[in-house]
């Protein structure tokens, strides 16, 4: 179903999607958008969602198997709360993505704001997913419990990744390619080498990611990674007295 | 480092009428008793939480406070001196739970209510139709019907109610699956709703959804599509009265297996909700998630949006409103917590009554009342204060100490331990067992079903038949024993002026 979104509010359009979704519609092409919010939203089926445009903020949010690629810049608050499905940048996005994310994967070309990945989570298999090919801002990986983050700095911007890096971290993991100085961590996390294990996990998301965006995947693989994990599971045990 | 703390309780054996079953030995979760020959109590441990002394046969055991003096000071009273050496000790925040203990004034206890006499009829409750129904939801401007006298105009969403009293959120984590089942059947049962908190649902009492409100907290446990679709309305939770202004607080003690699959966090961590949303910095961020649960419920669920009362409330409770929330739940500086820094608990916020009066006032002189209903809580302990609260406005209350207390609770205060005697706070398998939902439920009730009859007892002698006629008619309480600036904050007279 290809629809032309030029000047109409979000409202009708997800309701347009919704209905269409609910008789058995499996893929949209969406034209002329711009900044239309929550975009695939609350959405349970494997629907494939294209858009041309810029969506505006939440987009995917709470998001439960579809696949949307964007063919431009996207905003704040992509797959806020997503349970499953993927999402493709092909440009920048803004800030708080992935607040909260459960499950799926969340692939960006270029550089993500601040506070990416806040509170993601993970449960046995269910392990979401972000990487971005860029830059990050501040508090990367904030309160992270579970998941994987993946920053890949191939634009080669300064810096690469902003203050407070995985500052409340109590689980998951985050690759970052490339030197991270320690004052730009957050004081829950330590530094490790990777290991074998930890390139061929990310080989594979790597992979597929490359795929996507057309890099060299051997390219992205020579960087020197280092990986991030939180020093306790309770960083704040010990700061109660009962 | 060697404890200087005295102990809280001394706990006393009679060992003559001690028959040494041993069942209190059983049932102290917190180690404080052991048999060594006779039944050996250890007062240092004990919490008072009557476990023992409700199930010894022979009632043999008494609690009482440690009858330890210290030397008088009005200033320098045990419990801050205890608390120094605690901290002394330990360098730690105080962690406590339940509600603020501390005798700030009650404005509950200070307002009474009229009744009828002579020039005009009160209502026998007993013998005439008396109406506790009302609705949860926004109400429209106006009312439009069409040529056949059909209603044109499309309303908002509304839940039900048949007491306007509801429980509160408490989550699955902070309080048990078993207390979960209690109140998820006694709110079927009653016509009424309980609040998931923000732990998620469970799915055993996912057939119980229907009169279930989902929470969306700031750590977004257990939010999926699937868990907003299955509810009565969803409600996000900014702030909580006990705990203004910082995030949910689960020790790890508490996050077993079945919490960590809820959750999605890992075994044994502390479930940490951060302070704010982190996609919530100002009104039209709050509003652009409201929308966000609007679109994924396609509209068919009320959202409330839960904050503490703060000294701002009225206005923040304004945007709330016009960010498009159908409810807006207060909770007051009395509410309870399974978790909170003590220093939070007991200093920050304010009374839920002036609170609810403030909010009430803003919303009808800015003309906006109508569209969301008000709910309250922090610290409703009777059905009095039911009839009071929705004397000064609000469209229904939420009672979670009190409700906990039915099942069992003996406030205690150590609900982040884990160790929860009553099977109520505590994910222990052995302790959570304890508390059998069935009874629990018929428990809670039987409580509504009490309160009920007093409502309408009360509603009867003021000569009105339905609780809606109550609603913001602050004109049928006064005041006792308040000076002019909270009766005026109230909007009610005092005690001794008429009409």
């Amino acid at each position: 179903m290809k629809i032309d979104a030029k000047g109409m509010h979000y409202r009708p359009l997800n309701k347009i999607i919704r209905d269409a979704v609910a008789s058995g519609e499996k893929e949209f092409e969406l034209d002329n958008i711009g900044g239309q919010r929550y975009i695939g939203g609350g959405l349970n089926e494997s629907v494939k969602i294209i858009i041309n445009g810029t969506p505006g903020n939440d987009l995917g949010v709470f998001m439960n198997g579809p696949k949307i690629i964007v063919n431009a810049n996207a905003q704040d608050g992509i797959a806020n709360t997503m349970n499953a499905g993927e999402i493709i940048v092909h440009g920048n996005v803004g800030d708080i993505i992935g607040y909260g994310m459960r499950g799926g994967k969340l692939y960006i070309k270029g550089d993500a704001g601040y506070r990416v990945g806040i509170h993601m989570k993970e449960y046995k298999k269910q392990v979401p997913i972000i990487i971005a090919g860029g830059t990050a801002g501040d508090f990367f990986g904030e309160y992270m419990a579970g998941g994987i983050m993946i920053l890949l700095g191939m634009n080669e911007k300064s810096p690469l990744v902003g203050d407070y890096v995985g500052t409340g971290m109590h689980g998951g993991v985050i690759y970052i390619r490339g030197k991270v100085d320690p004052f730009n961590l957050g004081k829950e996390v330590s530094c490790l080498e990777l290991s074998e294990e930890d390139t061929k996990l990310i080989g594979g998301y790597l992979k597929e990611y490359c795929e996507h965006f057309g890099f060299d995947y051997d390219e992205v693989m020579s960087g020197k990674f280092t990986k991030l994990v939180p020093l306790s599971a309770r960083p704040y045990g010990n700061l109660y007295v009962y | 480092m060697e404890s200087q703390l005295p102990a809280e309780f001394a706990v006393n054996v009679d060992h003559e009428k001690c028959r040494r079953c041993k069942r209190c030995v059983i049932n102290c979760s917190f180690g404080a008793i052991e048999f060594k020959d006779k039944v050996t109590p250890n007062s240092r441990l004990c919490v008072a939480c009557h476990r023992c002394a409700t199930f010894c046969p022979e009632s043999a055991i008494t609690i009482t406070e440690n009858p330890l003096d210290y030397k008088y000071g009005y200033n320098w009273t045990p419990e801050i001196r205890k608390n120094i050496l605690k901290q002394a000790e330990s360098g730690g925040i105080i962690l406590t739970g339940m509600g603020n203990p501390k005798p700030y004034p009650i404005y509950w206890d200070h307002m009474l209510i009229d009744a009828c006499q002579v020039t005009n009829p009160s209502i026998d409750p007993l013998r005439e139709p008396m109406e506790l129904r009302t609705y949860l939801g926004a109400k429209p401007d106006s009312l439009k019907f069409d040529e056949n006298i059909s209603l044109a105009t499309e309303l908002a969403p509304q839940v039900k109610l048949d007491i306007p009293i509801v429980f509160a959120a408490m989550s699955y984590g902070a309080i048990s699956l078993n207390a979960h089942k209690a109140l998820a059947m006694a709110a079927t049962r009653m016509g009424t709703l309980m609040n998931t908190g923000e732990g998620g649902l469970h799915e055993e009492i996912a057939p119980y959804s229907d009169r279930i409100i989902v929470q969306v907290a700031s750590g977004r446990f257990g939010v999926t599509s699937k868990y907003l679709n299955r509810s009565a309305a969803v409600e996000i939770k900014i702030g909580q009265g006990a705990k203004p202004g910082i995030g949910g607080h689960l020790p790890g003690e508490k996050v077993g297996e079945d919490i960590s699959k809820t959750r999605m966090i890992p075994v044994g961590t502390d479930a940490l909700s951060p302070a704010p949303h982190h996609d919530i910095y100002s009104i039209e961020d709050l509003s652009q998630l409201i929308y966000a649960i609007k679109e994924t419920t396609d509209y068919k669920k009320p959202v409330s949006v839960k904050i503490a009362a703060v000294h701002n409330v009225a206005a923040i409770a304004s945007g709330i409103v016009r960010a498009g929330a159908d409810i807006v739940m207060l909770d007051g500086f009395r509410g309870g917590t399974g978790a909170a820094p003590m220093v939070i608990r007991d200093h920050v916020g304010i009374p839920i009554e002036l609170a609810l009066a403030a909010v009430d006032e803003r919303l009808r002189q800015e003309g906006i009342r109508n569209r969301a209903s008000i709910l309250v809580g922090g610290s409703i302990r009777q059905s009095a204060d039911v009839v009071k609260a929705i004397a000064l406005g609000a469209d229904a209350c939420v009672i979670g100490t009190a409700s906990l207390i039915a099942m069992g609770c003996r406030v205690c205060q150590k609900c982040y331990t884990g160790n929860c005697a009553w099977g109520i706070a505590t994910q222990k398998p052995e302790l959570v067992r304890r508390l059998n939902p069935e009874v629990a439920a018929d428990r809670l009730c039987n409580l509504l079903t009490a309160w009920g009859h007093e409502i309408q007892e009360v509603l009867g002698s003021l000569g009105i038949n339905a609780i809606e006629s109550l609603r913001g008619s602050r004109e049928r309480l006064r005041g006792v024993g308040l000076p002019q600036e909270a009766l005026d904050i109230l909007g009610i007279k005092h005690a001794g002026i008429g009409q």
